[in-house]
């Protein structure tokens, strides 16, 4: 169960939207822009709100990528594997975090809720890539070496 | 700000913001487009600002949102005020993307029109000092190719090939600020279109232009148009595709981010052609900074009767609306798109009923792409005889490239279509990176093909490149060297599209899964001789039978990579090689006797126990053990393991 607060504030974000079906999908997302995830409770009240099926809220949620019923990090780590990026050695940049951060496969977030590392494709930066993202700021031409640098800066203001 | 009531409004508005930016000693444009963003730039546009400041004998104008900010009003701009006369008056503005990626962030000077690359916050202090106080020439942070230096933008070798309509503002103007836009000529176009032309008058004129619709399809913008103002149906649509997904494409990217207010005027004049009320711009959410200039560009042009109610006091009304995306590549399909700004899931459907009869919320919709619609403005300002006496007759105007890749110049490009494709790479970008030879330039993304050496004579238009089995896509032009795959790349497409496929045809759904597969055996060494038949089958049902144009042509980079590289194709199957030393699976790691000191490093942390020897002397890799994962290589100190 859900502490009140989600539901007051979900409250806040609907009523800047109308209640109708297309807010759904603008609703969520500044949801999960809260919370960094979308919690599947105040997916299930919103779809009642705008006067929708829980079936089909929860069908347009788990339809776009960019939705997580899981609670994310704090840093969303972002490696592009666009074109430009693949052809100039974004791989082991990924394969460098993943074991820098002791994820694998199937297991994005880090234990402590600090980071939360996934691929995406194209950032739009191509011309300086490989480049990532860690939560909005682009950092470009990474190595794997920049990209360790950049999480044990990162560890580091976090333990200040 | 002040609401703009009439034509006049809007040429006085004009005139005033011609002369302040003429009447300013010096004005610094920072390059925020997302690559110098990412370099830094916003660092430089910080300083630069704080250096200004400190500085109190001369009269400093900032960004757009910088003085909303402070002020809880409008910039300095818009109240008019100018500065004390005697106070030197200089302005510090951020200004789109410039197209030159790779040596940012960039600094424009003007009036002198100095082009300063790779500033740093260090940097900043001198260029104060020297350019702003000074009116001297920093020369350290010019652009230099060998022993010449260049001055300006123009006469560096990357921007003297290219032909600069659709970006001609970008760069140049504040990216914020809807004045700077308007003193530069915006918004002229809409007058023209609302006071001296009928709506039909404008469709005409944009299907006589023959502009082609520059998000892939090349399907003739007019003619869309047309349609629409034909239907019955009197509530009507128009959307804006900014889903630009394609891995390696950034050019609509950097027009939403450095002319926002061109696209905007472009789809109002398309609004009051067909006579709509309503639109969307449908963004990436992978763009936030495209989100942010866009909202903001909105909310300036609504605050001053550009969009919104009786627009310049003609009654004409048009509101306009932002959606983000939510990270589905398939939503730059129409029919996709249209549904998730309905709140649904973006999967196309059956076509016909086409967009352009029932659209979004089932009603007649003009639905075009960035690019398109930033084309529109001039169209309607020179005639359409104008834009087609540019470029080849069937496909006139000129293209914005995105190039990157294995590439010397990297960066946002704009050619007259019809440029041949060795003249972009080699002319404009300044050949292969570190001269490396050219392999492949991919074009197109996840929907195009690869082109060689044999098509570098090949004109870069939509008729050209069809023939080939390539396609102009949206723009993204990836080019690669030796050290690349073409296998790999064949892969690293499928797996792209078999991950966004959306699940809702057969064809496309088991197709790509299917080729995937095949791919993924082959670079790990396991293919077989008769997999290329079956790719070759697989590709030709899935292109045959898929539902959307995505599915249809995402067959393409591997149908276009066996054509070209067939040998490449069968050197992995039959000999178990990868020429490029690219997958894992094929390499073959060896001791060089030569410069093995026989220390054991490689052997104690080999994970399978490859690797034997005598102390002191050379060791030795069992490749039947060998699991090829490299990790004697990370541990050499003595650079004595090579891939063969």
């Amino acid at each position: 169960m859900l502490d009140e607060s989600f539901y007051q504030k979900a409250d806040e974000i609907i009523a800047n939207h109308t209640k109708e079906e297309r807010s759904l999908i603008p609703i969520i997302q500044d949801i999960q822009a809260e919370y960094r995830y979308l919690p599947p409770e105040l997916l299930t009240y919103v779809a009642k709100e705008i006067g929708i099926t829980d079936a089909r809220a929860y069908s347009v949620a788990s339809f776009y990528e960019n939705f997580s019923f899981e609670p994310k990090g704090k840093y969303i780590l972002k490696v592009c594997d666009g074109t430009a990026c693949h052809v100039r050695k974004s791989t082991p940049i990924m394969e460098r975090l993943r074991s820098d951060l002791g994820l694998e496969e199937g297991r994005q977030t880090t234990d402590d809720m600090l980071f939360t590392l996934e691929t995406v494709s194209c950032l739009g930066a191509c011309g300086l890539a490989p480049v990532m993202m860690v939560n909005d700021e682009v950092h470009s031409t990474m190595t794997p070496d920049k990209a360790t640098e950049l999480i044990n800066k990162i560890r580091g203001e976090e333990n200040e | 700000m002040n609401r703009i009531k009439s034509r006049t409004d809007l040429d006085v508005l004009k005139k005033d913001g011609q002369a302040q930016i003429k009447q300013k000693a010096c004005r610094l444009l920072v390059c925020s487009g997302t690559g110098c963003v990412a370099s830094g730039s916003e660092k430089v546009y910080n300083k630069l600002c704080e250096l200004a400041k400190n500085h109190p004998e001369i009269d400093v104008v900032f960004s757009a949102e910088e003085a909303h900010e402070a002020d809880g009003e409008c910039c300095k701009g818009c109240k008019g005020t100018s500065g004390a006369d005697d106070k030197k008056s200089v302005s510090i503005k951020k200004s789109g993307c410039h197209g030159f990626c790779e040596i940012g962030p960039l600094v424009r000077v003007e009036p002198q029109g100095l082009m300063y690359t790779k500033v740093t916050e260090d940097d900043c202090e001198s260029i104060f000092e020297k350019t702003v106080l000074g009116d001297e020439i920093v020369h350290e942070l010019l652009y230099h190719e060998g022993e010449k230096e260049y001055i300006g933008e123009d006469d560096i070798p990357f921007f003297q090939g290219q032909t600069r309509l659709v970006l001609k503002r970008c760069g140049h103007i504040d990216a914020e600020d809807i004045h700077e836009y308007i003193a530069s000529g915006g918004y002229q176009s809409l007058a023209k279109a609302l006071f001296d032309m009928k709506p039909d008058d404008i469709v005409n004129e944009i299907y006589e232009s023959n502009l082609r619709g520059r998000g892939g399809g090349g399907f003739r913008a007019g003619t869309k148009w047309k349609q629409v103002a034909s239907q019955q149906e009197k509530e009507r649509y128009v959307v804006c595709n900014g889903d630009e997904g394609d891995p390696g494409a950034f050019m609509d990217c950097a027009v939403m981010e450095g002319i926002p207010h061109q696209m905007i005027e472009g789809m109002l004049i398309a609004a009051y052609a067909v006579q709509a009320h309503e639109g969307y711009i449908y963004v990436r959410a992978e763009y936030p900074l495209a989100v942010k200039r866009l909202k903001l560009a909105i909310t300036q042009a609504e605050s001053m009767g550009l969009l919104g109610d009786n627009i310049l006091g003609t009654g004409f009304s048009f509101h306009l609306h932002i959606n983000r995306g939510a990270g589905a590549f398939v939503c730059g399909e129409g029919s996709a798109l249209t549904a998730s700004i309905e709140g649904k899931r973006g999967m196309p459907r059956v076509k016909p009923p086409r967009t352009v009869s029932q659209g979004l919320f089932a009603k007649p919709t003009v639905l075009n792409n960035v690019e398109t619609y930033a084309n529109v403005p001039m169209i309607i300002e020179n005639g359409a005889h104008w834009y087609r006496s540019i470029g080849p007759e069937n496909s006139p105007g000129t293209k914005t490239f995105s190039l990157s890749g294995t590439i010397r110049n990297t960066g946002l490009i704009e050619v007259p279509m019809g440029t041949k494709l060795g003249d972009v790479i080699f002319g404009i970008g300044g050949g292969i990176k570190n001269d490396q030879e050219f392999k492949a330039v991919q074009l197109g993304g996840p929907s195009g093909g690869c082109l060689t050496k044999e098509n570098l004579d090949l004109s870069l238009d939509f008729d050209s490149l069809k023939k080939t089995g390539a396609i102009i896509g949206s723009g993204g032009m990836v080019v690669m060297d030796q050290h690349t795959c073409m296998v790999e790349v064949a892969r690293f497409f499928m797996n792209f599209t078999q991950r966004e496929s959306c699940g809702k045809c057969v064809p496309c759904r088991e197709g790509t899964t299917r080729m995937l597969e095949i791919l993924q055996r082959i670079v790990e060494g396991k293919g077989e001789p008769e997999d290329l038949d079956k790719l070759l089958v697989l590709a030709d049902m899935v292109s045959s039978t898929a539902l959307c144009g995505l599915g249809k042509s995402a067959p393409l980079p591997v149908v276009s990579t066996i054509r070209a590289f067939r040998d490449e194709y069968m050197e992995h199957i039959v000999d178990k090689k990868c020429r490029a030393k690219v997958c894992d699976k094929l390499k073959t790691y060896v001791i060089d006797p030569q410069k093995c000191k026989g220390c054991s490093r490689c052997a104690k942390n080999c994970p399978v126990n490859a690797i034997s020897g005598e102390i002191k002397s050379p060791f030795t890799i069992d490749n039947t053990k060998c699991v090829r994962c490299g990790v004697c290589m990370d541990h050499c100190s003595f650079d004595a393991i090579y891939i063969d």
